[in-house]
């Protein structure tokens, strides 16, 4: 008896040893890569950004050589806004994030790695870029759909993706809000009613914004899709001859946030790197790259130069006509909020 | 008579050491932490999070779903396993070794291939379109992903079995004048029935918990076709970890129950099996 | 009479056969390739041969091995456990070890998220001993192994129990040890659940996404397994890529596969 739980101890501490050497060892290949010549940023953004950040690291990259004479590698990650933000407050090294709304970033603050304030550090609410929700139908536009209340008929299919899991779907829904409360001068019940047919309407509810652009393009499911106007204009870059883009009369302005993540640069030591990366959005020639990726940029002069593809006279509606994002999702997306309520019977 | 052989073949302590240290490590100390993440709520407030309607509908159809292709999968895979074992044909080998294949293609390179084959404008989906069919984007569509993911469960539980099966206790069936249908039942069904179970067990549990493939061509409606999995998603992107974990919590004791049911029935099958040579 | 009768069942099952293949494995398949192709044949070099896929590629191979390396020791020790002795618990025990197969792959990963992110509190103590687990490789590897966890021991323990315990016994009582016995009396009976359980371990391993989703961070070109940066190319818009890049996973699967069935082939015949 004792023989035996003399052999079940041995062999217990041997196999801690083993799995924890195996551990180790695949740790091991990230340390030593803090190279001085070279920095290396982290920039965890949101699905619709991917186009515009490679672009735009290749131009950093050069600024920082001309500013610093040093080099820089930039990784990317990309994914669901909601999901990119949980995964840097539980750990994932980020230097700067680039997400799709200030909710978000305002999470990864709850968690204590973003100091308070981060709002004003740079101009613009922190936004360097802008987009808006608008409408890709196919083409010629067979359902004849010019604004949101022709989302609501009999017969219009309608994609969007889900609020709950989607950043981007949360501004389809507040901007479709946005009409009806103007529509029915904050007529509460009615807005709801409105909201309510117009999800009646909607044919796959996919989990991200790329999930429902591909239902729309690639299965050709329902007749239009709410998506942001940066991918709106990839979708008919690709695919020129079977999908045009309606802008409604109303939408909400989307402010997409970037932020320094504070715990990670100071224990990284790459604060100056950092700051400059996201101070440099604001340049013009950067201004010019995001407006080139379909992103409004924030410089209004910038903004003139691109007349031609950016429809100006949307009326746009912001989150603050929404009393802030805390508010909205309380209100709107939150368990028993006025979404749920609308799937129920 | 078991007491002695413990003593007489050497390594328990060993092998017992060093599995329960892994199992420990990759599959207890993982699952308790759940348990105890859980416990931040109390048991009104779990039950409030697992009773919301829409809660409840997502377990309706993750269970219904997961039921419905695994029990596909228990008949198929079955005869999969019989064809492969029993007769010769072209392409058995190709055949064969196809099995895994499911198990290797990534889920969400499934669900898109899936999703692409049976939409209305895909390649199955367009014959079905013409009688009214929709498949992909309704319940049918979670289905048929969820048998894609499941069947080398139960063909790869059944097929070593039927392997080791004896022709003589079915030929003397067959010679006493017992039908093919009877000595399946009476003879061979018993012999395969506990790596039948095992198998379905193992597919269900997989089935309820996937969610790479199906979110793709579920569509995603509430109350309609959307799955637990997802709703742990939408939880977890509300930075409520109380409700996700109280939710996973609720599918891990499942699948538990799902898993200790079939052990049972399984020992007791060996048991009688044992006990009659 | 009897032979007909039985010979068009025989027909009418192995046609039900060819057609659920043809339907659920053949299409599927079909997809994968006639998309990757699309473009022609450059497309899919360049898209197979791209500095990320190889590191994806690399990375996958990786885990795989880890997962592989780490079940076939869990897997025998278990077996051997739980088929030759009798002990309390036992059904628990076998219970716990397919437990991960059936947790959803979203929860595995919320699971270790939990123990070892930032939230927790084994975080700082890993933080000051510079290891990183979540959003780094080790997080990989351990989702992969828990996801594969259960298939190299479910293949060998209903084996060793059909088996029974005779020949062990008589082979200790003539004085072998325990690495003998295994080595000459065990294993060859397990050798070809053994083969399966190999198989199928590699084959998940290799394909595993929800679990290694929540734990990768999705760093390019640092974290992304195979199956994650096929994701990544399909959020980007570039299907045909995206497909070549599957291919190469399903290639790498026919291969396992294909040396599977030699090996048995070849070993069946000796026997």
């Amino acid at each position: 008896m004792k023989n035996k739980l003399f052999g079940i101890l041995l062999s217990t501490v041997v196999t801690v040893t083993a799995l924890t050497g195996c551990a180790a060892q695949g740790s091991n290949e990230n340390v030593g890569e803090e190279n001085n010549e070279t920095v290396t940023l982290t920039n965890v953004s949101y699905d619709p950004t991917r186009e515009l950040y490679t672009a735009y690291n290749e131009l950093f990259k050069q600024h920082w050589k001309e500013k610093t004479g040093g080099n820089v590698e930039i990784t990317q990650s990309h994914g669901g806004s909601g999901k990119q933000a949980l995964e840097v407050a539980n750990g994932l090294e980020a230097d700067v994030v680039t997400l799709a709304l200030e909710y978000d970033i305002k999470a990864i603050q709850d968690a204590g790695l973003i100091e308070e304030g981060w709002i004003n550090e740079f101009d613009n609410d922190s936004s360097p870029y802008t987009s808006t929700i608008v409408f890709l139908v196919r083409k010629g536009n067979p359902k004849n759909i010019n604004d949101w209340d022709d989302l609501i008929k009999d017969g219009v299919g309608v994609i969007t993706p889900n609020p709950k899991t989607s950043g981007g779907a949360r501004w389809n829904y507040l901007a479709a809000w946005a009409y009806a409360d103007k529509q029915f001068n904050g007529d509460e019940e009615k807005i709801k009613d409105f909201v309510k047919k117009l999800y009646k309407n909607v044919l796959v509810l996919d989990s991200g914004a790329r999930g429902a652009t591909t239902t729309f393009v690639e299965n050709g499911q329902g007749d239009v899709l709410l998506a942001w106007e940066n991918e709106a204009y990839l979708s008919i870059q690709d695919h020129p001859d079977e999908y045009e883009i309606v802008s409604p009369s109303i939408s909400i302005l989307a402010q997409p946030s970037v932020a320094v993540v504070d715990e990670v640069v100071d224990s990284r030591g790459t604060r100056e790197a950092a700051t400059e990366y996201l101070q440099y959005l604001y340049s013009d020639e950067a201004q010019r790259i995001a407006a080139e990726n379909y992103y409004r940029p924030s410089n209004e002069e910038i903004l003139k130069e691109y007349e031609n593809v950016f429809d100006t006279n949307i009326d746009l509606a912001t989150i603050q006509d929404f009393g802030g994002w805390d508010e909205a999702q309380s209100k709107h997306f939150a368990d028993g909020g006025v979404f749920d309520e609308i799937y129920e019977n | 008579m078991n007491k002695r052989s413990k003593r007489v073949i050497p390594g328990f302590g060993l092998s017992m050491g060093i599995s329960l240290t892994i199992l420990s490590f990759i599959v207890i100390i993982p699952l308790a932490s759940l348990v105890v993440y859980t416990a931040n709520l109390s048991l009104g407030e779990i039950i409030e999070v697992i009773t919301k309607p829409r809660v409840l509908s997502s377990f309706k159809v993750s269970f219904f779903t997961a039921f419905t292709a695994s029990a596909v999968n228990a008949v198929m895979g079955v005869i999969l396993a019989w064809v492969l074992v029993r007769y010769d044909f072209p392409f058995k080998r190709l055949l064969d070794g196809m099995i895994e294949l499911p198990f290797a293609l990534p889920t969400a390179v499934a669900g898109i291939a899936l999703t692409a084959l049976t939409a209305d404008k895909g390649l199955i989906g367009e014959i079905f379109a013409q009688y009214g069919i929709k498949i992909a984007y309704t319940k049918t569509g979670i289905i048929i992903a969820l048998i894609f993911v499941g069947i080398p469960f139960v063909v790869r539980s059944v097929q070593p079995v039927l392997e080791k099966l004896d022709y003589s206790y079915e030929e003397a069936a067959g010679v006493l004048g017992a039908s093919r249908f009877t000595v399946f039942r009476k003879v061979i069904f018993p012999e395969i029935k506990p790596a039948l179970m095992t198998g379905f067990g193992l597919a269900m549990g997989r089935c309820i918990g996937e969610y790479g493939s199906v979110v793709f061509i579920a569509g995603n409606m509430p109350y309609k076709t959307e799955i637990t999995p997802l709703i742990i998603m939408s939880e977890l992107q509300e930075y409520d970890y109380a409700s996700a974990t109280a939710i996973a919590l609720v599918m891990l004791i499942f699948a538990f129950l799902l898993l200790f049911f079939i052990n049972l029935i399984q020992a007791r099958n060996t048991k009688i099996i044992k006990g009659g040579r | 009479m009897h032979k007909n009768q039985s010979k068009t069942v025989k027909y009418i099952l192995i046609g039900i056969c060819a057609v659920f293949a043809f339907l659920f494995l053949l299409l599927p398949l079909y997809i994968v390739f006639a998309e990757a192709l699309r473009d022609g044949i450059e497309k899919y070099r360049d898209a197979v041969t791209d500095e990320y896929t190889i590191k994806a590629v690399l990375l996958t191979v990786e885990a795989t091995a880890c997962a592989v390396v780490i079940n076939t020791i869990f897997g025998i020790f278990a077996a051997w456990a739980v088929g030759k002795f009798n002990f309390k618990g036992k059904k628990v025990f076998t219970t716990l070890i397919d437990l991960p197969v059936t947790i959803s792959p979203i929860i595995a990963g919320l699971i270790f998220v939990l123990i070892f992110g930032r939230q927790s509190v084994l975080y700082p103590f890993l933080q000051n001993m510079g290891i990183k687990v979540v959003f780094a490789v080790p997080g990989i590897i351990l989702a992969t192994v828990f996801v594969t966890f259960p298939f190299i021991s479910r293949e060998l323990i209903p084996v060793l129990e059909a088996q029974g315990t005779d020949e062990e016994e008589a082979a200790a009582l003539m004085g072998a040890g325990g690495f003998t016995i295994f080595t000459k009396v065990t294993f060859p009976h397990i050798k070809w659940a053994f083969l399966y359980g190999l198989v199928l371990c590699t084959a998940r391993a290799m394909g595993e996404f929800g679990a290694v989703s929540v734990l990768s961070g999705h760093l390019r070109g640092k974290t992304n397994t195979l199956p994650l940066h096929i994701e990544i190319l399909f959020n980007e818009f570039q299907y045909v890529p995206a497909f070549a890049v599957s291919s190469i996973l399903v290639i790498m699967a026919v291969i396992i596969l294909i040396a599977r069935s030699v090996i048995e082939y070849k070993g069946k015949k000796e026997c």
